[in-house]
């Protein structure tokens, strides 16, 4: 009682505190200095049309290595924490009902198209909406209709742990490419520019999002795959 | 046409509240766990009225995705759970 | 006018999923509650950068590139909500991780059968 009642109270202070921050707040008429320098400055120095890509590839590349680095963790320590409630001899397999026939055949269909949209949208991501993180979210979601589908299914670890290993390095060493042979770390202009609007543009972008993608996409998998081993008979 | 836009804004709020208020309340931890996934939708409709595509998705394969998924695998781990959901 | 709609509706997200991390006993329904509190936060960051009659800042057709600092709105709100929801659902994945390997260990996924840590 005496609970409930402190909680309400402490969201009510809250409340006050955000009503008073709605109040304050009144939306801009015109673009502030940072965004004025990205909006005019993206087309002739990346050649990148999407602008939110040039912000977290390029002019901000150094959160998107936190950020990395952060996916990276989680995946570890998930299959760190999982890894050791498993004995290697309670390998009783269940009896399962076999899935349906339309199920089998359906996701025998669908599995390589969901791949190859996630593909396509981590290769693009510096023309239209998507990129690394989207694409490898696509891939993960095409692992797990194999995992619905078949739930004794496992992946082959080291499979994963080569994809994501590789593309890490590779994200790295293209990091490093930059301060050596242009601007900064993580800077795109190694690659010459191009055309605008085209697939070959905007220097390193599409490799260095397209090692992003396959990174999140098998961090991601080998999360799920380290969830669904937990299943004991 | 701005009306419109600014009716279904109005619309998907409502839903959202609505939605988060069953997500609290509700005896089985299932219908909540469907329900966070529905908000997740809503707010991935609601990023692309507010002119934001690349977020709408991001939340839209991530957050509706992947998380009911990994809520749903840890719900059918534990069996014989205590449900005194308060 | 839309911008106030979503910056409203992500506050009251934070609340109600703030009031359901608090109240709730089982630990699932407690994390079901802040995947719903960082729904609201992503909420109100993106509706901080959207300015009335512009459009979304690619540079395509219905946005030439000579006149983009008029017609686009601000893209940098959209870049940090990005890395938000990432790492958003990878701390959720770990809390999950922890609350499998409570229940294997206790039994029960209510928290206040959990007093080992209480003095």
């Amino acid at each position: 009682m005496i609970r409930r009642f402190s909680v309400l109270i402490l969201l009510l202070a809250l409340g006050i505190i955000f009503a008073n921050l709605f109040i304050g707040y009144t939306p801009d008429t015109e673009l502030n200095q940072t965004a004025r320098y990205y909006a005019e400055h993206t087309a002739s120095d990346i050649g990148a049309t999407n602008i939110v890509t040039a912000i977290i590839v390029t002019y901000r590349g150094l959160d998107t290595l936190g950020e990395v680095t952060v996916l990276f963790l989680t995946a570890a320590i998930i299959g760190l924490v999982l890894s050791q409630g498993n004995k290697p001899s309670s390998s009783l397999q269940r009896q399962l009902p076999a899935s349906g026939e339309l199920l089998t055949t359906g996701s025998r269909l669908l599995v390589p198209l969901i791949l190859l949209l996630g593909a396509y949208v981590f290769v693009n991501g510096h023309l239209t909406p998507g990129g690394g993180f989207q694409g490898g979210a696509i891939i993960a979601s095409a692992a797990l209709l194999l995992l619905l589908t078949d739930p004794l299914y496992r992946f082959s670890r080291r499979l994963i742990t080569i994809i994501e290993s590789i593309s890490g390095l590779f994200f790295i060493g293209l990091g490093i490419l930059g301060i050596l042979l242009a601007g900064g770390f993580l800077d795109s202009r190694v690659l010459p520019t191009g055309e605008l609007g085209s697939l070959f543009s905007a220097g390193l972008i599409p490799i260095i999002y397209s090692f992003v993608g396959l990174k999140v996409g098998a961090e991601f998998t080998s999360m799920l795959g380290n969830l669904a081993e937990t299943e004991k008979s | 046409m701005n009306t419109i836009l600014i009716a279904i804004g109005v619309l998907l709020a409502i839903a959202m509240i609505f939605t988060a208020m069953i997500t609290i309340h509700v005896k089985r931890p299932a219908v909540a766990m469907l329900a966070a996934g529905m908000i997740s939708l809503f707010a991935s409709i609601m990023f692309l009225l507010l002119a934001a595509p690349d977020v709408a998705m991001t939340e839209a394969a991530i957050g509706s995705g992947l998380t009911t998924f990994l809520l749903f695998f840890v719900l059918g781990r534990v069996r014989g759970y205590d449900d005194e959901a308060e | 006018m839309m911008a106030s709609i979503a910056m409203t509706t992500g506050f009251i997200l934070i609340l109600m999923g703030l009031y359901g991390a608090l109240t709730n006993r089982n630990i699932l329904r407690i994390i079901v509650s802040f995947t719903v509190a960082n729904t609201g936060v992503n909420l109100v960051l993106v509706s901080v950068g959207y300015m009335h009659g512009r459009t979304a800042p690619i540079l395509d057709g219905a946005v030439p590139v000579a006149e983009a600092a008029k017609r686009i709105i601000d893209p940098l709100p959209q870049a940090l909500v990005l890395t938000a929801i990432v790492i958003g659902v990878g701390v959720t994945a770990l809390m999950l991780t922890y609350a499998f390997k409570l229940y294997e260990s206790k039994g029960t996924l209510d928290i206040s059968k959990c007093r080992e840590l209480k003095w």
